[in-house]
């Protein structure tokens, strides 16, 4: 496939929308924020710089997630909530290298494994033969810094090839990582994998508690998404969606492509594993499976689900395919569940090609369209 | 100086593969001998699901990961009607039409509507594996469905030399992939849709302009492509057995064939389904432990040093 | 955002609803109402058929009971799994966290046994009971105070065919296997019998799991060996058969116990009269004389017909779900219902109790560990021309350490136990 083809394909959905999405990249636009608020100009430049920006949404969005421990029960804020917060982070991963860098990496699952079986096998675990118990404080940086290596070096030998073959190179790592996991009993222990990774207890915090992690993962997620947030408009994340878009003109214009591809691929693989501790803390266990092929597709599909086009999208996917991978044994036989997710899958990417948040988007637009110079079509689409 | 790098890398690949040979052969000719055959007719049957496969996507650039769901359902369809009419032929027949009309349907039906959007279609297709897995599941059940060898290819050749006896069944599979092979590079080359076919591969927009039916040779092309695997899929039935969960792992091997030996060329997919052939079968004979870890790495290794595989054009 | 919000406003409605219904449960859950039981097997993936047939056993325990315990209604609520142990881990919290079960029934499989067995201890006031796990470490490692296994495991199940494989005449075994903890399990529970008398293993083919393809194993097989020990489940089994034959393999095959179970035998296709005569041991026996399994057997026969998805006999699967439900009603009626004071009477009750089986007293160890009987079979076919297996020998009293001392005991990996 050309890479003008492969480029078409990451656009094609947005199209239409390209003169609405192409704001997006550009950094905010001060003309805007001041005339809209010219009462406020005694106001200092933070406070203007967040009136700007911060809708009501986004401040009931955040005092829910806040409080949502406060008033859901454990089962709730441990099973549903950080479980999706720590898958959520995983896709946040793909959704960086596929929504603004224009490749789709399905190892994003193994960097995330590779993380959880470092802090298996540095940290403490059920299996004393391997484990080397190293205190908290020092298994997660080397955890961390390993599954970024790991990811670099995948992200290293991945940017020579394009579009479906990136598919099909990641997916391959993924599997070869899952076959040597599985195979290795020195290491990685085999089939059995490990038990008892549990996180650490601070004094009389129990992190492994139901509140607690929910706070540990919230506060993961947030920084990912505002890391995420940040980086698309600093000059490194306008560069990568240029090079999305049209790797020759950026070439053209002096930008070394691969090192940004690479560079992205290390910033994804960072976040991935930062998602893998969590996961693992919270499965208190991993396994084989953990990173088999059947995962590496479920961060897609969560990643797809939400929408690539923005750092929300894959939460609201992780929340979507909790909540079903949880409840609809409830409705229907748990037997049919693979029909119930993978219709439900199939559904999205056929009738809205950037998951849910493409749905809400033309709901907004048809909004707009029916009340003129209404207020919705005026605020810059950067504030979704 | 130019010339050196080429056969540098011939040597770093070749000559352990050479010493491996000698030392096999020598150790035990018969085991070696054995593990050639095994992978070769191995090969055969993922040449026969992956030619589908690379068909489809030489002319639609359409990565059907759905190619897995249909070996599964021609397998279920052949076991079906072997039991129903007692012929392996007619098995076959009908394990290849069913796979063509679900293939067809899922090119008219879906298809059609998103030309050119190929994350869009690889995205539908894993969509439709999930469901088409589970619906068979439904459908058919988990029990394991074991088709039985035609009288005539039942039980093995005895008495032959070095390696004793081998299956008669497995035996057939080299002859009937040389054959689709053949009649596929015929069909290809000889005929004025095969002729069609390549023009579409190398410019799509050209082949409409001049006033063929792209619609109906996309549809043309789909459906042998899809009936591939389901013919495959009552080919493996016998040797393999069919059972939920092998339509994943034909499709992972379908890919790797194709991917190493390029998209989109029928001889690359010969290639590839012999690279992966060998690779497990020598795997499991020679070290078991790893052997699965092999293919991968090889596909790594293949991808890293020529991101199209090895016979796919640099386009 | 307010794709979010909105998704999530609904979802804190099901969060209040789950909420308030819990709580109207709780209150009405007194030590009269119904008595929830969590019912956890494998419905997806290659066990699939395997974990429905568990799930049968486990409602034909319920069944015979009329539903109701010491006048207690008994409520089943069932979950699945993919035999992920994460997945198990997560149905299970969902069943005991979300739908308040008393007791939990499952898992299916030995990874998933382990991660539930781990998750038991942080849910002391509920009572675990194994599914049909068979793997060793979930009651020999790290035990749980509150996991209870009913059936006797992987290893424990292959006593006896060391002795059958001696009494052929099989001196030398070649095993073929896949490369994960059950089989280990399996291979030891025949080696461990099989070498103390002499027999000698030259060789151990391991084989990746998710491989179909065995024809390089059987290509290796050496010549100079009396039969083959073949540690496959489902349709690797199948295949391996299938393919053995056709390679003209003509060595006496010997089976582990999901090798040439009912679930296997019954697979579609011809019947092969090659696997007349294959030996093998486990925890049930098609063919079993005792009155109280041909109950049984006619039990699940009248209430899961072939014609609604039933095997012709109960599979392993079954029987191992049905003993272990039947433990958790039995042990429930001994207390009369009563579940108070975070169950202990009721775990008090498990621990002593000596479970009638229709294969005959299950007693537990100090692991809560199930000490029991296994049968050596062996493959024979009907005048049908359906294959069920024939009870050669009956071994009582098998125990976890089969028969070595504690300190002298290993579990089996790759390389232990040995005797080339």
């Amino acid at each position: 496939m050309s890479a003008a083809s492969w480029r078409a394909a990451m656009n094609s959905g947005a199209r239409a929308q390209a003169a609405a999405s192409l704001p997006r990249t550009v950094p905010p636009r001060p003309p805007v924020a001041a005339a809209t608020l010219d009462t406020n100009a005694d106001a200092p430049r933070w406070l203007r710089w967040l009136w700007a920006r911060v809708g009501a949404r986004h401040v009931f969005v955040l005092l829910f997630v806040l409080l949502f421990p406060w008033f859901a029960s454990p089962f709730f804020t441990y099973q549903i909530g950080a479980q999706s917060l720590a898958l959520g982070i995983i896709a946040l991963s793909l959704t960086f290298l596929g929504g603004y860098g224009g490749m789709i990496s399905l190892a994003q699952m193994s960097v995330a494994g590779v993380a959880g079986y470092m802090v298996a096998i540095f940290g403490a675990s059920g299996t004393a033969e391997i484990s080397l118990n190293w205190p908290w404080w020092l298994v997660l940086p080397v955890a961390l810094l390993i599954a970024t290596l790991v990811g670099t070096f995948i992200g290293w030998l991945s940017v020579r090839t394009e579009g479906i073959y990136t598919i099909m190179i990641t997916l391959a790592f993924g599997t070869g990582l899952y076959y040597l996991a599985l195979q290795n009993y020195s290491v990685f222990n085999g089939f059995q994998g490990f038990q008892q990774v549990h996180p650490p207890v601070l004094g009389t915090l129990n992190l492994r508690a139901p509140m607690p992690f929910f706070y540990l993962t919230l506060t993961v997620a947030l920084l990912a998404y505002f890391a995420i947030k940040y980086l698309i408009r600093a000059p490194f994340g306008i560069a990568l969606q240029g090079i999305r878009d049209n790797p020759r003109r950026m070439n053209a214009l002096g930008f070394n492509v691969t090192a940004h591809r690479v560079a992205a691929y290390a910033f994804a693989a960072f976040i991935a594993a930062c998602g893998g501790v969590l996961l693992v803390w919270y499965n208190g266990l991993i396994t084989p499976g953990s990173v088999g092929t059947g995962w590496l597709i479920n961060i897609l599909i969560i990643a797809v689900l939400g929408g690539m086009r923005h750092p929300i999208g894959p939460f609201i996917g992780a929340i979507v395919f909790v909540v079903l991978q949880n409840f609809a044994i409830d409705l229907i036989d748990r037997e049919r569940f693979n029909l119930v997710i993978g219709g439900v899958f199939l559904v999205i990417v056929l009738f809205s090609p950037d998951g849910l948040l493409g749905w809400w988007r033309r709901w907004q637009a048809r909004l707009a369209a029916v009340q003129p110079a209404g207020g919705v079509s005026q605020r810059p689409s950067s504030r979704i | 100086m130019k010339r050196f790098w080429p056969w540098f890398w011939r040597a770093v690949i070749g000559v352990p593969i050479i010493v491996f040979a000698i030392w096999a052969l020598a150790d035990n000719a018969r085991l070696f001998v054995l593990t050639l055959l095994n992978s070769l007719t191995l090969a055969s049957l993922y040449f026969i699901v992956a030619s589908g496969f690379t068909l489809v996507f030489g002319l639609m650039r359409n990565v059907n990961l759905a190619h897995g769901s249909l070996y599964l359902l021609g397998g279920y369809v052949g076991y079906w009607v072997a039991t129903s009419t007692g012929y392996w032929v007619l098995a076959l027949a009908a394990g290849f039409a069913a796979a063509a009309l679900a293939g067809l349907v899922m090119q008219v039906a879906i298809f059609r509507f998103m030309q050119g959007e190929d994350l869009r279609q690889t995205m539908v297709t894993i969509g439709l594996s999930i469901v088409i897995a589970d619906l068979l599941l439904w459908g058919f059940g988990a029990q394991v469905h074991q088709m039985s060898a035609p009288d005539l290819l039942a039980g093995p050749f005895r008495e032959l030399p070095l390696i004793r006896a081998y299956s008669k069944y497995r035996s057939m599979l080299i002859p009937i992939g040389a054959v689709i092979g053949v009649a596929l590079w015929l069909f290809l080359n000889r005929t004025r849709v095969g002729m069609m076919i390549r023009a579409g591969v190398d410019d799509r927009a050209m082949l409409a302009a001049s006033g063929v039916n792209v619609n109906l040779v996309f549809a043309i092309t789909f459906a042998i492509g899809a009936g591939l695997a389901g013919f495959g899929g009552v080919i493996g039935a016998v040797e393999l057995s069919i059972v939920p969960g092998e339509d994943s792992r034909l499709l992972m091997a379908s890919l790797i064939v194709v991917i190493v030996g390029g998209m989109g060329s029928i001889v690359g997919a010969a290639v590839g389904a012999i690279i992966l052939g060998l690779a497990e079968t020598y795997g499991l004979a020679y070290a078991p432990t790893y052997s699965v870890v092999f293919t991968f790495v090889i596909l790594v290794l293949v991808l890293a040093f020529r991101p199209r595989g090895i016979l796919g054009d640099a386009r | 955002m307010k794709a979010a919000s909105s998704s999530k406003r609904m979802f804190v409605r099901t969060v209040i609803g789950a909420a308030v219904a819990s709580a109207f449960v709780w209150s009405a859950h007194a030590q009269t109402g119904p008595v929830k039981i969590g019912l956890l097997a494998t419905l997806e993936g290659p066990f699939a058929a395997g974990g429905a047939d568990g799930m049968r056993g486990a409602e034909l325990a319920v069944k015979q009971r009329g539903g109701t315990v010491a006048g207690r209604k008994i409520e089943i609520i069932k979950a699945s799994s993919d035999a992920k142990p994460d997945v198990a881990v997560n149905a299970t919290r969902k069943l005991v966290e979300q739908d308040k079960v008393d007791i939990m029934v499952g898992p299916l499989s030995g990874g998933e046994g382990i991660a539930v067995k781990e998750y038991s201890k942080t849910q002391p006031n509920i009572t675990f009971i194994n599914g049909s796990s068979g793997a060793q470490a979930a009651t020999l490692v790290n035990p749980s105070p509150n996991f209870f296994r009913f059936n006797t495991e992987g290893a424990q199940w292959m006593v006896g065919l060391g002795k059958a494989a001696m009494d052929k005449g099989y001196k030398r075994t070649m095993i073929i296997a896949e490369d994960y903890a059950f089989p280990y399990s399996q291979v030891q529970g025949f080696m461990s019998e099989y070498c103390r008398l002499g027999g000698k293993v030259p060789q151990k083919a391991w084989v990746p799991l998710g491989g179909k393809d065995y024809s390089s194993v059987i290509a290796k097989m050496p010549k100079d060996i009396d039969a083959v020990l073949v540690v496959l489940g489902g349709a690797d089994a199948v295949n391996f058969l299938n393919q053995y034959e056709a390679a003209g393999g003509d060595k006496p095959i010997m089976g582990g116990s999901i090798t040439v179970s009912q679930d296997i035998l019954n697979y579609k296709g011809k019947k092969r009269d090659s696997l007349v005569g294959t030996m093998s041991a486990g925890p049930v026996a098609d063919a079993f004389d005792g009155a109280d399994w041909k109950a049984f057997v006619a039990d699940y026969q009248k209430s899961y017909p072939v014609s609604a998805g039933g095997f012709p006999s109960p599979s392993l699967f079954a029987y191992v779900y049905y003993q272990n439900m039947k433990a958790a009603l039995d042990g429930l009626d001994a207390v009369k219902g009563d579940l108070s004071g975070g169950q202990a009477k009721y775990r008090e009750a498990l621990s002593k109790m000596v479970l009638k089986t229709p294969t005959g007293d299950v007693r537990l160890d100090g692991n809560r560990q199930a000490i029991g009987t296994t049968f050596v079979t062996e493959v024979v076919k009907d005048a049908q021309g359906n294959l069920f297996n024939k009870v050669l020998r009956k071994v009582d009293n098998v125990d976890q350490m089969l028969g070595m001392k504690k300190e002298d005991f290993q579990m089996g990996t790759r390389d232990t136990p040995a005797c080339p």
